[in-house]
């Protein structure tokens, strides 16, 4: 019997789909081991609002620690709040998102508690006690199987692979000052600064519209822009390291090996041949949707859907008909 | 001003993975065999680091077997001073593996480690900031360039929707993503040079994985799917589709 413990990452005091995916892996891994599942929320004064939200998602504790200090993300400050509320509870299993800030996180307090890490799982179970995971290694070109043999085990999970599901409950909230001191921090963010279009990142989308060096200049990409408003919200641009190497794109919009993994329901790769060291980065996408002109592109040979086509003609067409499709909504 | 590079041997990045007959490891033949990418962009920063100062020495560091020699060879081609290989067997255990990397540079005299931010191979990105623990260390990761400006280095970061400038002081560690300048290629002189290069290869200390693969498996193959057909006149079947069969729009 354990619990676990799943670490609810906030941005600008608000939980977001990240921690209640965390949520709903650590219920599911509590059932399992026959514990409650709890959530630890770090950030300024005022988190517990947006925190306790996660009762609903299976957090039978939601434990908010509150500090001027940590309303942003520090590595220091936040990997000795962690490990702290770690040890002060019986937890067989830590779950952490694979997000920037996770996988920032998970090593740092994994090698203070002296523990294993498992990173990027996409899934979860409990054999003879021992927490066992799936995870992606080359690239995504394989999957291992691994058990972790050590208590608690520590996760990072995949974000967009995990359903969060409402499961009712309702969460005791506690809310504490941490106690830290940001005087000792020897990392300290100076700076931070949005994306230009203050948009939503690549990773977190549930559908991204990617475009390749087939788009031939930065000026056409409002051809995707436009495409990724007609379809509506929670959609991120991606692009081929080709466009992001020739200074079209930023390097945060980057999919495949040397850029970021993504899984979202809908993948739209425009202009793409889809090499791969792109596919690395993309092949799990539940759906693949693929514009080439050229019918032999290797993207044919991983999508769902393709239209073989100059994506001049194609993609204004397309934009125009989902908008008239999201119009009948 | 030393710096540490900590690079990896792992397939290339265009190497067709499979499984082999025991269903735990990889097929080894016919694979080639690369530093991991982003230890190349590592060692690219650490000797523009190097070239801006005009002094300090470029150590590179590698846990793995024999053939590993190879990758460090490389680096010193690259125009690293010298190099470590220190020889074990190298598990899915990331913190056993920073382990035996922390015990080797423990009271090292660098005032930078840097390190790739995943190893194209296990995928974990998590040996630098355990090594940074181990070490008692700052570290900040994903880092894509860095300057140092006396007692700090002040690093740029990038995060979901935005970049972060982030202070650090020294020593540190710090975890390198792609940076703005491709990894410079050996010239010829490099690598004649890189064979006179001191490359020293000992045993690694013992560091036990408690990560235990129980299996390993291909992605279940995409099938491809099918060309709906050609041209703007197939965009409103493909609409259908998404909406009606894929459930995706
Ligand atoms: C170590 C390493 C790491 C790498 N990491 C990454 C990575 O993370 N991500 C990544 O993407 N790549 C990566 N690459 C690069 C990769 O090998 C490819 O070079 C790159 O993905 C190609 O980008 P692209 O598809 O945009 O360009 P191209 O390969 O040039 O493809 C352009 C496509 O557009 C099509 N096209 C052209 N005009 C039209 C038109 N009018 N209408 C329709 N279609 C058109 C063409 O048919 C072609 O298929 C990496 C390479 C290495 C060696
Ligand atoms: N066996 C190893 N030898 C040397 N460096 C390593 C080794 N494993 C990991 N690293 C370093 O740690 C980084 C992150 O690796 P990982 O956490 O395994 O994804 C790599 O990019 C390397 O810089």
């Amino acid at each position: 019997m354990a619990n676990v413990l799943a670490f609810a990452e906030q941005r600008d005091g608000q939980v977001g789909s990240s921690a209640r995916e965390a949520v709903g892996v650590a219920a599911t891994l509590a059932d399992a081991l026959g514990g409650e599942a709890h959530a630890l929320a770090i950030g300024g004064p005022g988190l517990s609002v947006s925190a306790a939200s996660l009762g609903a998602f299976g957090a039978a504790a939601i434990e908010v620690g509150e500090h001027e200090g940590l309303a942003e993300y520090n590595p220091e400050g936040y990997a000795d709040v962690v490990v702290a509320r770690v040890r002060s509870g019986d937890y067989g299993a830590v779950v952490f998102p694979a997000s920037t800030l996770g996988k920032d996180l998970a090593p740092r307090v994994a090698a203070k508690l002296d523990v294993p890490l498992a990173s990027d799982v996409t899934a979860v179970s409990v054999v003879d006690g021992h927490v066992s995971v799936r995870r992606p290694v080359f690239s995504g070109k394989a999957f291992a199987e691994v058990v972790l043999e050590a208590t608690p085990a520590a996760l990072t999970i995949r974000p967009n692979v995990f359903q969060a599901e409402e499961r009712g409950g309702e969460g005791v909230v506690s809310t504490y000052t941490p106690d830290v001191d940001p005087a000792d921090w020897r990392v300290r963010v100076v700076e931070r600064k949005g994306a230009s279009d203050g948009k939503l990142d690549v990773t977190e989308a549930s559908i991204v519209v990617s475009g390749g060096r087939g788009m031939k200049d930065p000026e056409n990409w409002h051809l995707l822009e436009d495409l990724r408003d007609a379809i509506g919200a929670d959609v991120a641009l991606g692009a081929s390291r080709a466009v992001v190497d020739a200074g079209w794109r930023p390097h945060g919009e980057q999919v495949g090996q040397t850029g970021k993994t993504v899984a979202p329901k809908l993948y739209v790769a425009v202009g793409i041949s889809g090499a791969i060291q792109h596919l690395a980065g993309m092949r799990t996408a539940k759906t693949i949707v693929a514009i080439n002109r050229d019918a032999d592109a290797p993207i044919f040979g991983v999508a769902d859907y393709g239209i073989v086509g100059d994506l001049f003609e194609v993609v204004p067409k397309l934009t125009e008909e989902v908008r008239v499709l999201k119009q009948g909504d | 001003m030393n710096v540490i590079v900590c690079v990896k041997r792992v397939p290339d990045t265009e190497a067709r993975i499979r499984v082999d007959e025991s269903g735990r490891a990889i097929e080894k033949a016919g694979i080639k065999y690369d530093m991991s990418p982003y230890d190349a962009f590592a060692v690219e920063a650490a000797l523009r680091h190097k070239e801006t100062l005009g002094a300090g020495e470029i150590t590179l560091l590698t846990f793995g077997d024999s053939s590993a020699q190879e990758t460090l060879r490389k680096g010193l081609a690259m125009g690293a001073d010298k190099a470590v290989l220190l020889t074990g067997e190298v598990s899915l255990d990331g913190l056993a593996t920073a382990k035996v990397i922390a015990e080797e540079l423990r009271g090292a005299d660098a005032s930078l480690m840097l390190f790739g931010v995943k190893a194209a191979d296990d995928d974990q990105s998590q040996v630098g900031p355990m090594v940074a623990v181990l070490l008692d260390r700052p570290c900040v990761a994903g880092v894509s360039t860095f300057e140092v400006q006396g007692e700090t280095a002040v690093c740029h970061r990038e995060v979901e929707g935005g970049t972060e400038v982030v202070e650090v002081d020294l020593p540190a560690i710090l975890c390198m993503t792609k940076g703005p300048t491709e990894p410079r290629l050996a010239a010829l002189k490099g690598i004649m040079a890189a064979k006179r290069k001191p490359l020293e290869e000992r045993a690694a200390t013992d560091s036990p994985s408690r990560v235990r693969l129980t299996a390993l498996e291909e992605p279940p193959a995409r099938s491809a799917g099918r060309i709906v057909g050609e041209g703007a006149d197939a965009v409103p079947e493909l609409v259908r589709l998404l909406r009606e069969e894929a459930n995706a729009l």
